[in-house]
């Protein structure tokens, strides 16, 4: 049986990350109520927060602070495969398919 | 026969099989919506500026919607401990709150998207701006066939406040100011005028194509997750009784699945709702 004290400790830490994602989400929505001078700041920002969140339910919830080197190895070449992903995004900068947005087109 | 590793780490791996399976799974996944997020990126940014819509979802109900899901994750890790604590009544307990949440998004998510449904867009003929709101009597997926169909000579539309291409700031500048009217008044359109007429489903536009993949696929994983929580909680939850540590890797393995559908809310989100 585990012990109960590590237990509710490691309790007190999911509570505490649940609050810290209820407090980041709560910005994220502020921030947009407060319109940042920029777009870029905006988007910065938003990324930011959610990489913060992201990290605690991946760190905490998942248990990946602390997890074995498998895991490790296997989160590894993924982010190596959505890195390169993202780059090929970057790469076709200059090729981007131009008015995607057909809103206010009529075909 | 007995299925090897279901409790016990192997000593290559250090970790019980259905852990390293489902990692392998997650993987998959990143790259799954990580192709779908990089779509949106090259759609966003190839967009004319000014095009891409704002405003057009509702904040509150996203945003609460968002804690549901977040109170969900750390129930699912709670649950977990209550199994390592040996408390099978706080497990249930606390699982069900679980699953109130997963139905809560889901419903949520229902009421959100048939609100969609009900939204219009008319664009006219003659070239003027077009304008987007309810439209009196309206069902769900109108266009202008329908009107055809239903030989409508005229439609009486409840205009909304801002029009989508308006940026947000200036959206709640141009409310601060107050010289546009909270309910404008409704305006009265000749079928003969519209050139086209949308509600905001995918067909819409480019914005809603993405959003409605992105959301949809999102709703699919949380209802697959629901039902695998609600079976470990249910009829699954007699392996308790026979192998009770095989129970909670169990558990363990469906609450990394919840984690990382909660995960990709989170970027979700923000990128839909708020930029």
């Amino acid at each position: 049986m585990a012990d109960s004290h590590d237990i509710s400790k490691t309790v007190r830490k999911y509570i505490i990350v649940f609050v810290a994602l209820l407090v980041g989400t709560a910005i994220t929505v502020g921030m947009y109520y407060v319109h940042l001078p920029s777009v870029a700041m905006t988007v910065m920002v938003a990324v930011f927060i959610a990489s913060v969140k992201a990290f605690l339910v991946a760190g905490y919830f998942m248990h990946l602070i602390d997890e074995r080197k498998m895991i490790y190895g296997i989160l590894g070449s993924t982010a190596f495969f959505f890195v390169g992903l993202m780059f090929l995004t970057i790469w076709a900068m200059h090729d981007f398919p131009a008015h995607t947005f057909l809103g206010s087109h009529v075909p | 026969m007995d299925i090897p590793y279901t409790v016990a780490p192997r000593q290559d791996t250090g970790l019980y099989n259905a852990k390293v399976g489902i990692w392998l799974f997650l993987a998959s996944e990143v790259m799954l919506f990580g192709a779908l997020f990089s779509s949106y990126i090259l759609l966003r940014v190839g967009a004319e500026p000014g095009m891409w819509p704002h405003g057009l979802l509702n904040i509150p109900i996203g945003t609460f919607n968002t804690a549901v899901l977040i109170t969900s994750s750390v129930t699912v890790v709670l649950s977990w401990a209550a199994l390592k604590t040996h408390n099978f009544g706080r497990f249930r307990a606390i699982q069900s709150i679980t699953l109130l949440c997963a139905l809560g998004f889901l419903g949520i998510k229902t009421y959100e998207y048939n609100e969609k449904f009900t939204h219009y867009e008319v664009w006219f003929a003659d070239g003027r701006p077009s304008v987007t709101g309810h439209i009196d009597g309206a069902g769900r997926f109108w266009t202008l066939n329908t009107l055809a169909d239903k030989k409508i000579e005229s439609i009486t539309m409840h205009p909304d406040r801002f029009h989508y291409r308006i940026p947000s700031g200036e959206q709640a500048k141009l409310a601060k100011s107050g010289t546009v009217p909270e309910h404008p008044e409704p305006i009265k359109i000749a079928t003969s005028e519209i050139k086209r007429l949308s509600a905001f489903v995918p067909a819409h536009s480019t914005y809603f194509a993405v959003y409605f993949t992105l959301t949809f696929l999102h709703a699919l994983h949380v209802f697959g997750g629901a039902l695998v929580i609600g079976y470990l909680w249910g009829p699954g939850a007699s392996m308790w009784k026979t192998d009770p540590d095989r129970f909670t890797n169990r558990i363990e393995v469906s609450g990394l699945f919840w984690h990382f559908v909660d995960l990709v809310w989170i970027f979700l989100f923000p990128v839909l709702y708020l930029l």
